[in-house]
């Protein structure tokens, strides 16, 4: 790889700024090594700005990753400061176990009394997935946890522009001429083919903020569920004080690996909500473009705003025009007595297509359901 | 440096500083990452995948690298459930069928014709050549695949194929193989993460909006009727508007179509009436106008010819 002895050894230094970079959250594999070695070799290895740009456009695969690279390499080669070194958290969240049942039951205590009422015969298991995640002790939500990792979230199907092989449709004509050269220039019928079926995107946003912490665990299983056993691509979203896509994170196989990467993701773990704002950030970023278009969109929040709910109400509308289905799932719809008096909750309500429960594992159960299609039209505009 | 060392290069570029002038000659003004992006994709024949928002002139750099080499510009727009028959190649099934009925005529659908036949069915002149084959057989050429996150994802494994080594096998053909591989740009709006194997293939790029002075320096390019004023106007105006909170904030593509439409009106320069009477040529949306309405254009003009 030319000469490359002058006044330092490329190699061992990309390599270097490469491991920095992998520790820091950027893959930079060792093709991508390999290729910022040649690129290197391309360039001026003295000039600063030439490594730089050998660097960044050979080992970082997205958007996301140049902010982490331009600090990564601003610390390795010194020289500037690095301005965003700071913003990391001084201690990394860590995933716990929800809070406390006792403070839960403080507001929530009647409705755990109420579900305990249950017929005796009913399995335990049947008793789980009806009570409130919220009113669980430590060995319910382990059991929770292993009937959630059994989750399927089928999404609703729609015809794609792919054809496929059918018995009706329009004529395939490469197959038709195999079989008529075949036949010897006669065919008893054509081939054909029409467009195939395939599940809608489904597109879910976790509301991780304080006043759901008693949920978030459940539903970021349920989330990380959805997106392995389900055959609907699915795209996985976190807001609370700030909006975090853990689609990546959830594609651990293993849940309990998927929730350390995820929290270890979320910087703003149980912090407030400002919904409308972070649904007008994914909305900028991921949803216009594309991601929310003909998707179907499941909000996962309690609506409780502390921000301006006539600017959730506005994103929601966006929100609205651009998706196929929103679906709202909010957990404390199951309480006695409630009514959508959360402003936020009032306000996303004109937009919202379903609005659903989302409390116990049967509640989540249904709400899969109504992601792939069943029971359409259960609004309660209250 | 060898024939091989230098890829696609064309005479006299000896690094990046040296593309980017070319570049510029040819209308397109490149900042340093960009110019060096383009360098090392002719340079070590890598695909160049470019992302950024619309408008920011990914498209346009491929056709100003077509011209600089003197090669076509070969386009594949990409869109929902495109594949091989529309991007590589396809049989010309009428033809075929013409084929086959004249030679039955003939009485040639005999056994011992039928693998002959079958030769001549699947032969060179019944294939039609779709951009990504057009662009292999093609030397040089200039392959723009655009907006690669419309297609699937069995799309993307497809162009992974092809964009690895340059090679198509037809099967009733045979292989064809890009002795000089394409120059292959790869465009993505990001309206969904493309798969990490394709980008590995390419060397990655983020196209950010230009800096005010490129603004100005890219419409007075493009357009050379417009004078300074009206540039410098115009580009202000417009980095306003991206700072603006929009939902879709305007490119350098829209920066263009404005000086245009107030080139066709006859202006000389931006005042806050022709502002908002030829606002539908930068913001496409409802919200976005109400919202540039409210602002003070007056003022901000002014602020434009005081800095």
């Amino acid at each position: 790889m030319g000469d490359s002895g002058a006044a330092y050894d490329v190699t061992d230094t990309v390599v270097g700024l490469a491991r920095t970079l992998r520790a820091a959250g950027v893959e930079a594999t060792p093709d991508r090594v390999h290729e910022m070695v040649r690129a290197l070799d391309r360039l001026d290895g003295a000039r600063r700005s030439d490594v730089y740009w050998a660097g960044r456009l050979t080992l970082c695969g997205s958007a996301d990753d140049i902010a982490r690279y331009d600090d990564v390499f601003a610390t390795y080669f010194g020289e500037r400061p690095a301005p965003r070194a700071p913003q990391q958290a001084a201690q990394r969240p860590q995933l716990r176990l929800v809070a406390s049942p006792d403070a839960e039951s403080a507001t929530g205590g009647d409705a755990g009394a109420e579900r305990d009422a249950l017929p005796a015969a009913a399995s335990a298991t049947e008793v789980l997935r009806e009570r409130d995640i919220a009113s669980l002790d430590a060995a319910d939500r382990a059991a929770l946890r292993r009937l959630l990792a059994a989750f399927s979230l089928p999404g609703e199907r729609r015809r794609t522009r792919r054809l496929a092989r059918a018995h009706r449709g329009r004529v395939d004509q490469a197959r038709t001429m195999r079989l008529l050269l075949r036949a010897g220039g006669e065919t008893p019928h054509l081939a054909r083919r029409d467009r195939r079926e395939r599940p809608r995107r489904v597109v879910l946003l976790v509301d991780i903020s304080g006043s759901m912490s008693a949920y978030a665990d459940a539903l970021l299983r349920f989330a990380h569920a959805a997106s392995h056993r389900g055959r609907a691509p699915t795209e996985v979203f976190t807001i609370g004080t700030r909006l975090t896509r853990v689609t990546r994170e959830m594609a651990h196989r293993d849940a309990d690996a998927a929730m350390a990467a995820a929290a270890h993701a979320i910087p703003d773990w149980s912090g407030g909500t400002r919904l409308g704002e972070l649904l007008k950030a994914f909305l900028d970023v991921w949803g216009q473009r594309g991601m929310a278009r003909g998707a179907v969109v499941v909000v996962l929040s309690d609506g409780w705003e502390r921000g301006d709910p006539a600017l959730l109400g506005e994103q929601m509308a966006r929100l609205h025009r651009l998706a196929h289905r929103v679906v709202w799932a909010n957990p404390r719809k199951a309480r006695p007595g409630y009514a959508p008096l959360a402003a936020g909750m009032a306000a996303a309500l004109p937009s919202v297509d379903d609005f659903v429960e989302g409390h116990s594992l049967a509640a989540l159960e249904r709400l899969a359901a109504v992601v792939a299609g069943a029971g359409r039209r259960e609004v309660t505009h209250a | 440096m060898s024939a091989e060392r230098r890829g696609l290069l064309p005479e006299g570029v000896e690094g990046p500083d040296d593309l980017r002038r070319l570049l510029d000659d040819h209308g397109y003004l490149a900042d340093d990452g960009l110019a060096t992006a383009a360098y090392l994709g002719l340079a070590l024949s890598r695909p160049l995948f470019l992302e950024g928002e619309a408008g920011v002139g990914k498209t346009a750099l491929a056709k100003a690298l077509a011209d600089i080499l003197g090669a076509p510009l070969i386009r594949l727009q990409c869109y929902e459930g495109i594949d091989a028959a529309q991007a590589l190649y396809d049989w010309d099934f009428p033809r075929q069928l013409l084929h086959l009925r004249t030679a039955e005529a003939a009485g040639r659908a005999q056994q011992e014709d039928v693998e002959q036949l079958e030769d001549e069915l699947y032969s060179r002149r019944f294939l039609v050549a779709r951009p990504l084959l057009q662009a292999l057989e093609t030397s040089p050429s200039v392959l723009l695949v655009d907006e690669v996150d419309r297609a699937d994802d069995e799309f993307e494994a497809f162009l992974l194929e092809v964009l690895s080594d340059f090679t198509v096998s037809i099967p009733e053909l045979g292989t064809v193989h890009a002795d000089v591989p394409p120059v292959a740009i790869v465009t993505s709006n990001r309206t969904r993460e493309v798969h990490d194997a394709l980008k590995r293939r390419c060397l990655y790029h983020w196209v950010e909006h230009p800096s005010f002075e490129r603004e100005v320096a890219i419409v007075r390019r493009r357009l050379p009727e417009a004078t300074q004023r009206l540039a410098t106007e115009v580009a202000h105006a417009v980095q306003q508007l991206r700072g603006q909170d929009l939902l879709k904030p305007p490119g350098v593509a829209e920066t263009l179509d404005w000086t245009e439409a107030l080139l066709a009106l006859g202006a000389q320069r931006l005042d806050p009436h022709l502002a908002t009477m030829t606002l539908g040529s930068v913001l496409k949306y409802r919200e976005d106008q109400d919202r540039a309405r409210g602002l003070d254009f007056g003022g901000l003009l002014a602020e434009a010819r005081g800095g």
